[in-house]
């Protein structure tokens, strides 16, 4: 167990070590921070001053070592739009982005395991026909025309659901505010939940299909049949636990993917996520946003990652979580 | 009454180009504590003849035509609640590989106890009790250890034994063994083997042996059959076919074994190789191959000729039979 | 040397008629399988139809959406020629906002979407090609590292890679310059973000040839390490190769039109379908459906053939990919 903490601490500190780089050079290199502080008026020889005073003439290595150290202290600057803390606001909106994630994967994961082992199963009937046509068609469809369709359909010609925002919201934990609590709240969130889902779903359902189909083929499912076992237990353990092992990789990485798209859904819901905070940032080049936003987001690759692997190592015998032999 | 019997059985599969035939007309008989060897090549027929006998067959495959008559009672016909009732309980499968019949993310006991409990109204606790037992009879050391662990924390000859010792679990009336020991170390094959006829008599458990090796046919089994294209081209007593085998395809497999071979030769191997399902030549599928073909073997298809205590599919018996009794002039 | 290629030819009876490519072809799984598969044909023929209206758009388009003389805003949101009270005949899909003519827009923004797609995928698979060969064939270290570096660029989304290169970009060298170079900057970015993808594949199969006696029977004649990977491992990795391309310039026009859609991609001035799609959807609340929906369905069309063929190719072909 130890073993696993510091190899994964190792790789936590490796990408994070990445990411502090990349937004680095993107604080120095994008945006004059003086040409915010100051206006046009003062002199170049008072701007000299200045830079001297906040360090901005000093070498790379020296500057980069100062922001780790301030990063680390939770100190990603001070956001040019909103002039509060960089981290703070990007905090604050993260809860409406987990939200979205959150409910996406409900609906991934409660459709993608039934229909993709249904489909496994009885290949040739006609719903795992429809399953399968349906998801090649969500593949094709981008996640923005989804939305786009599920707006027109739903808002525009329907009327039944709200086209944007949050809606009611309740407070939580920690200051946070969710919308899983009020039906207003759940009415805007499901539109956006569907548009998100809608890339993963059909990814899911083909490989949950693909590996089920494989392992039904295997000798340890055959001998499976051998013992007389009821076709539950043979579907639902012995299968469902071999297929699931790789679907729980591939899903870490996906949940990756999943943020970068929650940018693509908040856009055109104009859900008030880090996403749209995010790309309202790069319009107006708020390059300490813009840092927070890539720290956070890296965290929670870490995060999702760790948590990805122990539930694999907790599922699959063959991974030694404690190291030994 | 024979504990099992097998009537005109024909296995086929549907590919899109057509039925192809796996099985025709496979017939033979099996009694009580009685040990019967299938030898054949690879694709000759012997592994779906083993999983037709449990009604296994994986689609596109089907029994289409003859009965496997169980007791008297045709498995061909049964509903999925009888099979179930008959698999793992009186007939039981050991696979080829125990590398791959276990599965990896269930422990031993997960593996013995379900079987167990699929059969019998049991607590988890009696299960287990009779699960340590049989892993002690498969001489598995330190069974309450190992029935927790899972099967890659164990070698391959501690593996197969525990599958046998799941095929033991039910105490069947069949055991059909599938290649036991082909996938282990040629040191532990003998040893897996002797345990597998030592366990078979004690319980008087009939057992049915798949496998290309006539060397451990005539060791094992009383009565063999051998395949050849989906077809059972000879059976009888073991002791027979292996003294005096009548088809020129098993004398062609008896010539083949390393022990017939004179020191510095070459071994003996029949020529060619079998033919898949999809071109069987017409008349006797062996044709192409044989030395003493005839204008009949490409023609006709063979029926059966009783010689002896055998049943052997070839044109040729009696004039083979002729030959050999004959004083060889040349 | 030579000589080599010519003793087979003049050995053989002179009755015998060398078989032609194209009669080989015949014979081959893949042929026979797509007279048979529906579904393969009518995808195949509607993506040659997209790439004759990429390729021939200037020719076909009765508008050039480039040329602003031929823009008149006082055509702008004209619906399609089929509706009756509004549409015009010139204009058979209707105009966008800026009075261009839709189906000349498209046209356009379909050659530009390919074009993308098609190079973005020539990058990747140029990059993951020698990558996954050197790792494959080295094995060790090198291996190792490569492989490392694969996962850590694959754990974070070609998506958010692109976004946030893109983002970039535009920040620091300015929108109008930015506008110019949109193209190839889409086509480094994508290509470069989804190079593991190959790499991964490649490699996979590689270490399955190096297994097989050949490649032995090869360094054994003493031939070179690069000849031995180009002319005797790669040519047995094709069919992944195939395989994976055409379901990757699928996911390359999605990412464009994702891109563009965000602002990030494709100007408005000269659109793909992505930007055509985004530069659409302020209308579609006033009921301008057509200028988001027709490039949508065009995209969504294209896309899924792509998808459908590279599903095909996969049955048929069978390789094994690299998982997980």
């Amino acid at each position: 167990m130890i073993a696993f903490f510091i190899k994964r601490l190792a790789q936590a500190i490796v990408v994070m070590f990445v990411i502090s780089i990349i937004s680095f050079s993107i604080q120095d290199n994008l945006g004059d921070p003086l040409r915010e502080m100051v206006g046009q008026s003062v002199s170049e020889a008072e701007r000299q001053e200045l830079r001297n005073e906040l360090g901005l003439n000093d070498p790379f290595l020296v500057q980069y070592g100062r922001f780790v150290k301030n990063a680390l202290q939770g100190d990603l600057g001070t956001s040019y739009f909103f002039k509060e803390p960089a981290l703070d606001v990007i905090l604050g909106k993260l809860p409406a982005t987990l939200e979205l994630v959150f409910g996406a994967s409900l609906i991934i994961v409660f459709l993608s395991v039934p229909l993709g082992v249904y489909s496994a199963i009885n290949p040739h009937s006609w719903f795992s026909r429809a399953v399968m046509g349906f998801s090649i068609i969500g593949i094709s469809v981008p996640v923005f025309l989804t939305a786009i369709g599920l707006i027109y359909l739903f808002s525009i010609e329907l009327g039944w659901m709200p086209s944007f925002g949050r809606g009611d919201t309740q407070p939580m934990f920690w200051g946070w505010e969710s919308g899983f609590f009020t039906w207003d709240g759940i009415a805007h969130l499901i539109l956006p939940c569907i548009s998100l889902a809608s890339i993963m779903l059909p990814l899911f359902i083909r490989l949950i299909r693909a590996e089920m189909m494989e392992v039904l083929q295997s000798e340890y499912v055959k001998s499976a049949w051998a013992k007389g076992l009821n076709p539950r237990r043979i579907y639902f353990l012995h299968a469902l636990k071999n297929t699931m092992l790789p679907v729980i990789t591939v899903g870490g990485v996906q949940i990756g993917t999943m943020v970068a798209y929650t940018i693509l859904t908040e856009t055109v819901f104009q859900w008030p996520g880090m996403g749209f905070l995010f790309l309202e940032a790069i319009n107006r080049v708020d390059t300490p946003l813009i840092v927070a936003y890539l720290i956070v987001v890296g965290a929670i690759f870490v995060i999702t990652n760790t948590i990805v692997d122990l539930i694999y190592g907790l599922v699959n015998p063959t991974v030694n979580l404690a190291g030994k032999k | 009454m024979p504990l099992l019997e097998v009537r005109n059985l024909e296995v086929s599969f549907g590919l899109r180009s057509g039925d192809v035939k796996a099985l025709r007309n496979v017939n033979f008989t099996l009694d009580r504590g009685e040990r019967l060897g299938l030898v054949g090549e690879s694709g000759a027929g012997k592994s779906v003849l083993g999983f037709s006998i449990l009604n296994l067959i994986s689609k596109p495959g089907r029994i289409s035509d003859g009965q496997i008559l169980f007791e008297g009672k045709d498995l061909a016909d049964m509903s999925p609640e009888e099979l179930r009732n008959i698999r793992g309980n009186r007939i039981s499968m050991i696979f080829q590989d125990p590398m791959m019949t276990l599965n990896p993310v269930l422990t031993i006991g997960q593996q013995m106890v379900e079987c167990l409990q699929a059969h019998r109204n049991i607590s988890n606790e009696n299960a287990r009790t009779i699960a340590v037992q049989k892993l002690q009879q498969v001489q598995i050391p330190s069974p309450e250890t190992r029935i927790d662990q899972y099967p890659h924390e164990l070698s391959g000859g501690m593996r197969q034994r525990v599958v046998i010792a799941i095929g033991l679990l039910m105490d069947p009336d069949i055991i059909i063994a599938d290649e036991p020991t082909t996938a282990l170390d040629v040191t532990i094959q003998a040893e897996i083997m002797e345990l597998m006829v030592e366990l078979c008599e004690r319980n008087n458990v009939a057992l049915i042996l798949i496998t290309h090796d006539l060397g451990v046919v005539s060791q094992v089994t009383q009565k063999a059959i051998v395949m050849y294209a989906g077809r059972i081209i000879e059976q009888g007593p073991t002791r027979e076919i292996i003294n005096d085998a009548q088809h020129p395809y098993t004398q062609g497999l008896m010539n083949a074994l390393p022990q017939m071979a004179i020191p510095g030769q070459r071994l003996n191997q029949i020529r060619g190789s079998m033919p898949s399902l999809q071109k069987i030549p017409t008349g006797c599928a062996f044709n192409p191959r044989c030395d003493y073909l005839r204008d009949a073997c490409t023609k006709q298809l063979p029926g059966y000729t009783v010689s002896g205590n055998c049943k052997v599919a070839c044109h040729m018996v009696a004039e083979l039979k002729q030959a050999e009794q004959a004083p060889h002039e040349a | 040397m030579t000589n080599q290629n010519q003793t087979p030819a003049s050995k053989m009876p002179e009755v015998e008629t060398v078989p032609t490519a194209w009669q080989r072809f015949k014979d081959t799984h893949i042929w026979n399988s797509f007279i048979k598969d529906r579904v393969a044909q009518i995808s195949l023929t509607i993506f040659m139809g997209y790439v004759i209206m990429a390729l021939f758009a200037p020719v076909i388009a009765p508008f050039d959406p480039y040329d602003p003389t031929q823009m008149d805003i006082m055509n702008s949101e004209l619906p399609p020629s089929w509706d009756e009270e509004m549409g015009e005949e010139q204009f058979w899909l209707g105009t966008d906002a800026q009075g261009r003519d839709l189906w000349s827009t498209i046209l356009y923004g379909t050659r530009i979407s390919l074009t993308i797609g098609i190079c973005a995928v020539l990058l990747q698979a140029t990059i993951g090609i020698i990558v996954g060969l050197i790792a494959g064939y080295r094995g060790g270290r090198v291996d190792s590292i490569l492989m490392r570096f694969a996962d850590v660029q694959l754990s974070f989304s070609t998506m958010m890679v692109a976004i946030v290169v893109l983002a970039i970009f535009q920040a620091s060298f300015g929108t109008e310059l930015y506008q110019d170079l949109a193209m190839v900057m889409l086509i480094l970015v994508i290509g470069i973000a989804e190079w593991p993808q190959y790499a991964r594949t490649i490699r996979a199969s590689v270490l399955a040839e190096k297994k097989k006696e050949y490649i032995d029977a090869a360094r054994v004649m003493g031939l070179g390490q690069i000849r031995i990977m180009f002319r005797h491992i790669l040519p047995n990795t094709l069919s992944p190769i195939l395989v994976i391309s055409t379901v990757q310039v699928a996911n390359a026009i999605i990412s464009e039109a994702s891109l563009s859609f965000l602002g990030l991609g494709m100007p408005v001035s000269q659109p793909s379908l992505g930007s055509l799609i985004s530069s659409g959807f302020e209308y579609i609340f006033s009921g301008a459906w057509w200028i988001t929906v027709i490039p949508g369905v065009v995209l969504v069309v294209l896309v899924l053939v792509m998808n459908l063929l590279g599903d095909w190719l996969r049955d048929v072909l069978n390789p094994k990919l690299y998982k997980g």
